[in-house]
C-alpha cells in the first residue's frame, strides 16, 4: 500500500466541499489515523471553482504541498466537468467520484481520456429525499469514504453520528436526515 | 498523558491562549490569523477564561493597546498577519525598546503589492531588525508548542523583549492535522505567574515608559537590546530543556534533519521543512547524502551554531520565502552566508527564492534543488548566488 491515501475534492464556493474534506479528516481521526485536511484559498466567492485536500495515514503527514497525483478526486457539482482539468494527474489505479443525475457513458467522455475507475453518485436525490435541501456533502463524503474504502462503514457511521451530535448540537433536528443522507448514498453510488 | 487531537494551526494557538489564560488580548481581525481571536473572544463569551478582550480600530491600535497593557504589568497578546503587522510597524521598534514581553501570533502571509492573501514571509521579514524575537513553525504542533514557550522565554528577566511566533498563513494556519495537547494544569505550572519587576500600576515605585531619550542615551538603550537578544539564546535553549521534561518534545535552535554525513543541505523555514523531509528520505533511499537544517530561531540569528552544523557539508541551498530586492540574495541567505563567511565555510552557498505570495513547494521542487546542488558538487555546473523555483515557465 502507498504510504498515504490522497484525495482531491473539486466544488464550488459554498457547497461544502472544504467542510466535507474537514469532517472525512475528523472521522478518520477518530479511527486512529494521521490525517490532514485543508483548502487551497483562491478568490473567495460563492459559486466559484475551490479545491480542498484529504493526505490520510497510518503514519505521522509531514509534506505540507497541495495534490498533484491524487489517488482519487471528488466532484461535488458537475458543472465543473467543463471548467477545470478534474482528473489532472489522477491515478489510474484509483478512481473518481461524481456528483450527478446523468448516467455514466454520459460522464465518462468528459473526463480527458481518464481510464481508472469512474463512480457517480446523485446527490441531489439523496439530499432532498432524506433533509428536503440541497446540502451535497453529506452524500458525497459517504460516497468517497465507500468508494476509497477509508473505512468499514458502521464504523463511519457511528463515527458520523458522533460528530454530527457535535457539529449540530443546537440544531439536534437535522442529525437524523444527515445519518439518513449518508447511508443512502452508501447504496446509491455505483 | 497528553491529549490526542486534531486542530489547525490557528485552533491550537488558540487552545495554547486559552490554557495560558493571559490578562489582556486587544486584537483586530486580518486574514489569515483572523480565527485567533475569534476563537479566544467565544472562549472568554463562554466564560471559559477570563482574558480582557479589546476590540479594537486597527493593528496600530492593537498592537498600542498590547503595548499599555503589557507596560501597566499585564500578560499581553494579540495576534495578527501581512498589512496588519506593517500596519503596526512604529510600534514593533517601541515594544522592543520599552523591554516590554508581549506576544504576537503572526500568521504569515505576503505584504500587498499585488495584493494576496496566501502565505510567505515578507511581513515577518520586515520585521526582522525591529528588535523581536522570531520563531518559527513547520506544523500546528509546533505552532503550539512555540507559543507555549513564548511569554516564558519573553517574560525572563535576563531577556525582556517582545516574542513574535510565526507560522504559515493557510498551509499550517487553515490545514486540520493531528496533534498531541498537554494538559492544561502542565501548561499553566510551565508557563507560570507573570510578576514584573517594574510596572507603570506599581503606586510603590513610580516610573516612565517610553520617555524621550536623544543621542547621550538612545545608543545605550539599543545596545542593551542587543544583550537581551544575545541572553535570549541562553533562556529559549533553557526553555526547551523545561519544554521537553512535560512534552517529551525537543526543540533547539534549529532542527538536523538526516546533516550528520550529508554532502548536500538545504536551509528553510517554516512548512516547507516537512516537505523537504519527505524529499531527503527519497533520495536518501537512493543513496544520496542529502539533509537538511530547519531554522526555527531565527532572531536572535544563532548563526555560530548554524555553520557549525553545516561543516561538512559541500553545497548549501538556503532558501528564503521573501525577497529583500537586494538583487544580491534574500534576508535567510545573506545572515547564513555571513555565518558561514565568519567560519571560514568553504561549502558552495545559493539561495533560493521560493514559495512567495503561496507559490506551492512540493517534494519536487525540494528534489530539484538538491539535484542543482548534486551538480554544483560533482562540477557539472557553476554554482550561483540566487535564483527562484517554482516560477511559470
Amino acid at each position: 500500500m502507498k504510504k498515504n491515501i490522497e484525495i482531491r475534492w473539486h466544488g464550488r464556493g459554498g457547497q461544502g466541499a472544504k467542510t466535507a474534506a474537514l469532517l472525512l479528516a475528523d472521522v478518520a481521526f477518530n479511527t486512529g489515523m494521521h490525517v490532514q485536511g485543508f483548502p487551497e484559498y483562491g478568490p473567495e466567492r460563492m459559486g466559484a471553482p475551490i479545491t480542498a485536500y484529504n493526505r490520510i495515514g497510518e503514519a505521522p503527514i509531514r509534506v505540507h504541498s497541495n495534490i498533484y497525483n491524487p489517488d482519487y478526486v471528488v466532484v461535488v457539482d458537475e458543472t465543473l466537468l467543463s471548467a477545470v482539468d478534474v482528473t489532472n494527474g489522477l491515478s489510474k489505479e484509483g478512481a473518481i467520484v461524481i456528483n450527478t443525475a446523468r448516467p455514466k457513458e454520459e460522464i465518462i467522455p468528459l473526463l480527458n481520456g481518464y481510464s481508472g475507475q469512474v463512480f457517480t453518485i446523485d446527490a441531489r436525490k439523496v439530499s432532498m429525499a432524506t433533509l428536503g435541501k440541497y446540502f451535497p456533502n453529506s452524500p458525497m463524503l459517504a460516497s468517497i469514504v465507500k468508494v476509497a474504502n477509508i473505512m468499514n462503514q458502521d464504523i463511519f457511521l457511528s463515527q458520523m453520528e458522533a460528530s454530527y451530535k457535535h457539529k449540530f448540537a443546537k440544531k439536534p433536528e437535522v442529525i437524523e436526515g444527515n445519518m439518513n443522507a449518508l447511508k443512502m448514498a452508501f447504496e446509491e453510488v455505483q | 498523558m497528553s491529549i490526542r487531537e486534531r486542530m489547525s494551526g490557528n485552533e491550537a494557538v488558540a487552545y495554547a491562549i486559552k490554557q495560558i489564560n493571559p490578562d489582556v488580548m486587544p486584537a483586530f481581525p486580518i486574514t489569515p490569523s483572523t480565527e485567533i481571536p475569534q476563537m479566544v473572544s467565544t472562549f472568554i463569551a463562554n466564560g471559559e477564561i477570563d482574558t480582557e478582550f479589546i476590540p479594537v480600530e486597527s493593528e496600530h491600535s492593537s498592537m498600542s493597546a498590547t503595548m499599555g497593557a503589557s507596560a501597566a504589568g499585564a500578560r499581553a497578546l494579540t495576534a495578527t498577519s501581512s498589512c496588519g503587522l506593517a500596519y503596526m510597524w512604529e510600534l514593533l521598534y517601541v515594544a522592543a525598546s520599552d523591554r516590554l514581553p508581549v506576544v504576537l501570533a503572526l500568521v504569515n502571509r505576503a505584504l500587498t503589492g499585488p495584493i494576496n492573501i496566501n502565505c510567505d514571509h515578507s511581513d515577518s521579514m520586515g520585521a526582522r531588525d525591529a528588535g523581536w524575537i522570531q520563531v518559527y513553525a513547520e506544523n500546528n504542533q509546533e505552532a503550539y508548542d512555540n507559543f507555549i514557550q513564548s511569554f516564558k522565554i519573553a517574560e525572563h528577566p535576563d531577556v525582556m523583549l517582545p516574542f513574535m511566533a510565526c507560522q504559515d498563513g493557510f498551509i499550517t494556519s487553515h490545514a486540520v492535522e493531528n496533534i498531541e495537547l498537554i494538559e492544561t494544569d502542565k501548561v499553566k505550572n510551565f508557563v507560570g505567574a507573570y510578576e514584573p519587576d517594574n510596572f507603570l500600576l506599581n503606586s510603590e515605585m513610580p516610573m516612565a515608559v517610553g520617555p524621550y531619550a536623544n543621542s547621550p542615551f538612545y545608543m545605550e538603550t539599543k545596545m542593551n537590546q542587543r544583550i537581551a537578544m544575545q541572553n535570549a539564546k541562553k533562556v529559549i535553549l533553557q526553555v526547551a530543556e523545561e519544554f521537553e521534561k512535560i512534552s517529551g518534545r525537543k526543540y533547539g535552535f534549529f532542527e538536523e534533519y538526516r546533516l550528520d554525513d550529508a554532502e548536500v543541505a538545504i536551509v528553510i523555514m517554516g512548512s516547507a521543512a516537512g516537505t523537504t523531509k519527505d524529499a531527503v528520505d527519497a533520495l536518501r533511499e537512493n543513496g544520496i547524502k542529502a539533509g537538511l537544517l530547519k531554522l526555527r530561531v531565527y532572531r536572535p540569528f544563532p548563526g555560530e551554531e548554524i555553520a557549525e552544523a553545516l561543516k561538512n557539508v559541500k553545497a548549501i541551498a538556503i532558501m528564503d520565502r521573501a525577497e529583500s530586492f537586494s538583487a544580491y540574495g534574500g534576508p535567510l541567505g545573506s545572515d547564513i552566508k555571513s555565518a558561514l563567511f565568519d567560519a571560514k565555510s568553504t561549502a558552495c552557498a545559493v539561495n533560493y527564492f521560493y514559495g512567495i505570495g503561496g507559490r506551492d513547494y512540493t517534494t519536487d521542487s525540494a528534489t530539484s534543488v538538491y539535484n542543482d546542488l548534486l551538480d554544483i558538487v560533482s562540477g557539472k555546473s557553476e554554482p550561483c548566488n540566487f535564483k527562484y523555483i517554482g516560477l511559470r515557465k
